[in-house]
């Protein structure tokens, strides 16, 4: 089963997909003058925090930082209630139309919500007019938004765990004389918590990454800006301050690579359960 | 572990009693549960939707949006005009083919990576894993920014490595200047962080052929190639359609890359697609409602190659 090329060959693309977030993290402690210089060596002997100072310092970052965090955690807590209560619905409830909803789901998935921009901008802005704190410029529609775009393919995904766990279960606690609200909340809840996981990383790394949003919804406010926005700041048409927007990105990529490899497993085993369907 | 002893006990427990499916809810149920998600699908999802198509068939300019002028009907106008425009043609023919290449790239990239992970050893393979993990888990602005520098003419690793071994030529060579090179680089940025998720579920899939298959072809005298080409990717198939779905789905859309990586869609819009030219006709041209025309025209092409890839599947016999 087991070749020596194979195992070359997997190395070596390691190497060549590593290669980028390498270089991302050496240009962001390399002291200026060798990001400058016209034959960049792979290493650095004066490794510098001076770029992560000039990110979190000029350019408020740290408030942008924790924008994006406020609205990744809102957005998975509510991905996490609401994906859960739907899937056990649309696994252990028996009631007509289920087979409907399911393709809904599935086509809800293909909508491309980028179109939907333009839409949900005028309505976001006359919803301010009525609830100020829904309106443009503030960070609850980002919230809603995300959320409901992460749905679908989270309830979807989770389906997939809460039919593993096997029916007798429910009959069996039934039997104990447990309530619904019991049962689904005491039992299965906590045997579905590695689909939650799972979930819960897609769903963070989704409302993390969201750009097109934040920039749509949020033209004019400085302070509630999120980190995908702040990093575009940096960016000039002439002169790039490379170190910098390496610095950013470095903190931008940090939080989700510690979340992606804590929920390696569960994310692997998550998406074989969800393309199983 | 709580999740084997629990099913264990459970099975013992029902052991005894007769197989009738329980059902822990009825109608009335389901729609408590699913009226939360519902209610925001439908404000969020749903209404938007069709509100695109609305906005789409109005002239709705900056005059309109700020209530100094009226609303004009005006039908399929806007998609009139859409048609008999060159640069829209230009543009939608630019991200079929850019989609195409992405999606090709990361099935070809994942789907044969899979295969090899499996045949290496658990150090290299965890090395591999760890690597396509890392490029996954990149939110595309950071992908974007450091593809960027990676290419830049005379402060990026590529033109120095290339000039390195010998392709003299390439010192200084701006990669952003031409237009298919510029989508070359996004694109191969695309497929950099996109090829790990069909990985992961190539790999799962082989994972879960039975080895005496595979154990068998070999005893048989079948070459590794032969192996894979026969046994294991008509295997893989259900997961192949599911992933290439899955990839024509992100890239065709794909916004941020694009953005980010030629500021906005290039020199005079030369590397727009659809998804950046709806945004910029709506959002920088002050042409909603044309935006909007785009934005469906997207929505629809959307649909159709999925259910067109879907029903060539299930004549394939494959029924999803």
């Amino acid at each position: 089963m087991r070749s020596r090329i194979s195992d070359a060959v997997c190395v070596l693309a390691a190497i060549l997909v590593a290669v980028p977030l390498y270089w991302m993290v050496l240009s962001a402690v390399k002291p200026d003058g060798e990001i400058r210089s016209a034959s960049p060596r792979p290493w650095t002997f004066a490794p510098t925090l001076d770029a992560f100072r000039r990110v979190l310092d000029v350019e408020n970052f740290g408030r942008y930082f924790l924008n994006s965090a406020v609205v990744a955690l809102l957005v998975v807590g509510g991905s996490i209630v609401l994906s859960f209560v739907s899937a056990v619905a649309l696994t252990r409830f028996a009631f007509r139309g289920r087979t409907v909803l399911l393709v809904m789901l599935l086509v809800a998935q293909m909508v491309p919500v980028e179109a939907l921009t333009i839409p949900l901008f005028f309505m976001v802005q006359s919803a301010g007019q009525v609830a100020p704190a829904f309106g443009l410029n503030q960070l609850a529609p980002l919230v809603l938004i995300n959320l409901a775009f992460s749905l679908p393919f989270a309830i979807w995904m989770l389906r997939g765990f809460v039919a593993a766990v096997p029916r007798e279960l429910d009959e069996a606690a039934t039997l104990d004389g447990a309530t619904r609200f019991q049962y689904v909340w005491r039992v299965l809840f906590p045997l579905v918590a590695p689909g939650l996981v799972a979930t819960s990383v897609l769903s963070f790394i989704h409302s993390w990454n969201d750009f097109l949003f934040a920039k749509t919804l949020i033209y004019s406010s400085t302070d509630n800006r999120t980190l995908p926005q702040a990093l575009l700041v940096f960016y000039q048409p002439d002169e790039q301050d490379w170190g910098a927007i390496m610095a950013g990105s470095t903190l931008m990529t940090v939080p989700v690579l510690i979340f992606f490899v804590l929920v390696q497993r569960h994310l692997v085993s998550g998406l074989a359960g969800a393309v199983k369907g | 572990m709580t999740l084997v002893g629990e099913r264990r006990r459970a099975a013992d427990v029902a052991v005894r009693r007769p197989k009738t499916a329980v059902h822990l809810g009825d109608g009335r149920a389901a729609f408590r549960y699913l009226l939360p998600a519902g209610v925001l699908l439908l404000a969020v999802l749903a209404y938007p939707l069709y509100q695109l198509v609305q906005i789409s068939l109005y002239e709705y300019n900056q005059p309109q949006a700020s209530g100094a002028a009226p609303l004009r009907f005006l039908g399929l106008d806007n998609y009139a005009e859409l048609v008999a425009d060159p640069k829209f043609w230009d543009v939608l023919a630019a991200t079929v083919v850019f989609a195409a290449v992405c999606v090709i790239g990361s099935l070809v990239v994942g789907t044969a990576l899979a295969v090899v992970a499996s045949r290496a050893r658990p150090v290299p393979r965890m090395l591999l894993f760890l690597a396509a993990l890392g490029a996954w888990a990149t939110p595309a602005m950071a992908g974007s920014y450091v593809w960027l520098f990676l290419f830049d003419a005379d402060l990026g690793l590529v033109n120095e490595v290339l000039s390195g071994i010998g392709f003299s030529g390439m010192e200084g060579h701006a990669w952003l200047y031409d237009r298919y090179s510029t989508f070359a680089v996004v694109a191969a940025e695309i497929i950099w962080c996109s090829f790990p998720f069909v990985m992961v579920t190539m790999y799962a899939g082989i994972k879960g052929i039975p080895a005496e298959v595979v154990d068998a072809a070999q005893l048989d005298g079948a070459s590794w190639w032969r192996i894979a080409t026969r046994i294991i990717l008509p295997m893989l198939r259900p997961l192949i359609v599911i992933a290439t779905i899955q990839s024509i789905i992100w890239d065709f859309k794909v916004f941020t890359q694009i953005y980010v990586m030629t500021n906005g869609g290039g020199v005079a819009g030369r590397n727009l697609v659809l998804n950046v030219y709806a945004y910029q006709k709506a959002f920088a041209g002050e042409e909603y409602g044309m935006g909007a025309a785009i934005g469906v025209v997207m929505t629809v092409l959307l649909l159709m190659i999925t259910v067109l890839y879907l029903r060539a599947q299930r004549k394939a016999g494959w029924a999803p």
